[in-house]
């Protein structure tokens, strides 16, 4: 999912920049409300762990591998505007050290993965959270969907961005297809890494999921 | 260290990146694939940090796969820990400055 430099052009590659830009700039003021001394660390961790775990690819299908984008993972446990700050620390780090993801390109990277990753990722929690009855293994479940529905939206992204500024000149829904379809494969290992993770922190910390935390708050809120 | 979650996950993350990462598919990734399939993918230019050298997830100069990938695993985690953990207390503080 990292795009290198050269498949999409310059002005299109520089528009996305600028969108990120305003899109981290958000967040860093959202993070900066969120961010005490419990949550600190696990934002930290996050953004630790999101990188390792981007090194596992592991095959989906004949001649493909995947990753973990962790855009929904990190939303879950730390909140969707720390979350799109953790995965921009990632993303940077890897195209700036190890040549993954040109440095031109790297405007779109955040915007598929940092952004859209992580707030279609949490939106798609926040619905199931809301569909399924309120207890912790519903938060489970409703992260592993998060999972499974924030890979196709990062995919979309790129689709997007291909269909602005491509410098090939292939048809749109050939890359529509292929993308949305080897992406909804790759998403079942997101679901299920995300799942796993999310069950985790829930059983040793259920206190620091922003996830799970926002269960009361948002009940609260609509009340009143 | 205080939070014991925060310590494990460390070091599962140091694990991960500089043992397991070995073991990960060297298979084209999802967009590498239907880029290749569709016919896009020699459009596709080199990175200008492609003589870095960490690029490619190993380290310049050291022979052995296993070794060089996970070195580059490690320094990756250490790196990623070093900025996201500073730019998080950061913040962290900055809103305590405000308040």
């Amino acid at each position: 999912m990292h795009i290198p430099d050269g498949f999409i052009d310059i002005p299109t590659s520089a528009t996305f920049a600028a969108l990120s830009a305003v899109g981290v700039a958000a967040s860093l003021k959202g993070a900066a409300r969120s961010l005490d001394e419990k949550t600190a660390p696990l934002a930290g961790l996050t953004a630790t762990f999101i990188f390792a775990v981007q090194m596992l690819n592991f095959p989906v299908a004949a001649g493909t591998s995947g990753h973990l984008l962790g855009g929904a993972l990190a939303a879950i446990l730390v909140g969707p505007y720390v979350a799109t700050l953790s995965l921009t620390v990632v993303l940077l780090m890897q195209a700036l050290l190890f040549a993954d993801g040109g440095l031109s390109a790297a405007g779109l990277n955040i915007f598929n993965m940092s952004l859209l990753g992580v707030w279609f990722g949490y939106g798609a929690f926040l619905l199931a959270k809301k569909i399924l009855p309120k207890n912790k293994v519903s938060i489970t479940a409703a992260a592993t969907f998060a999972g499974l529905a924030s890979v196709p939206a990062a995919a979309l992204g790129f689709t997007l961005q291909y269909a602005i500024g491509a410098t090939a000149t292939f048809s749109i829904t050939t890359v529509l297809t292929a993308m949305v379809g080897t992406h909804v494969l790759i998403g079942i290992g997101e679901a299920i890494i995300t799942g796993l993770s999310v069950s985790a922190v829930m059983a040793s910390r259920p206190d620091l999921v922003f996830g799970y935390r926002g269960t009361k708050k948002h009940l609260e809120i609509r009340e009143s | 260290m205080k939070n014991p979650l925060v310590a494990a996950g460390l070091v599962l993350s140091f694990v991960l990146a500089g043992g397991a990462s070995y073991y990960a598919s060297s298979q084209p990734d999802g967009l590498e694939k239907v880029a290749g399939d569709v016919g896009f993918l020699d459009s596709a230019q080199e990175s200008a940090v492609e003589d870095s050298p960490l690029a490619g997830y190993g380290v310049a100069g050291v022979e052995n796969e296993r070794i060089s990938g996970g070195l580059a695993g490690v320094i990756g985690v250490a790196s990623t820990a070093a900025i996201s953990f500073g730019l998080f207390y950061a913040l962290r503080r900055f809103k305590k400055d405000k308040s």
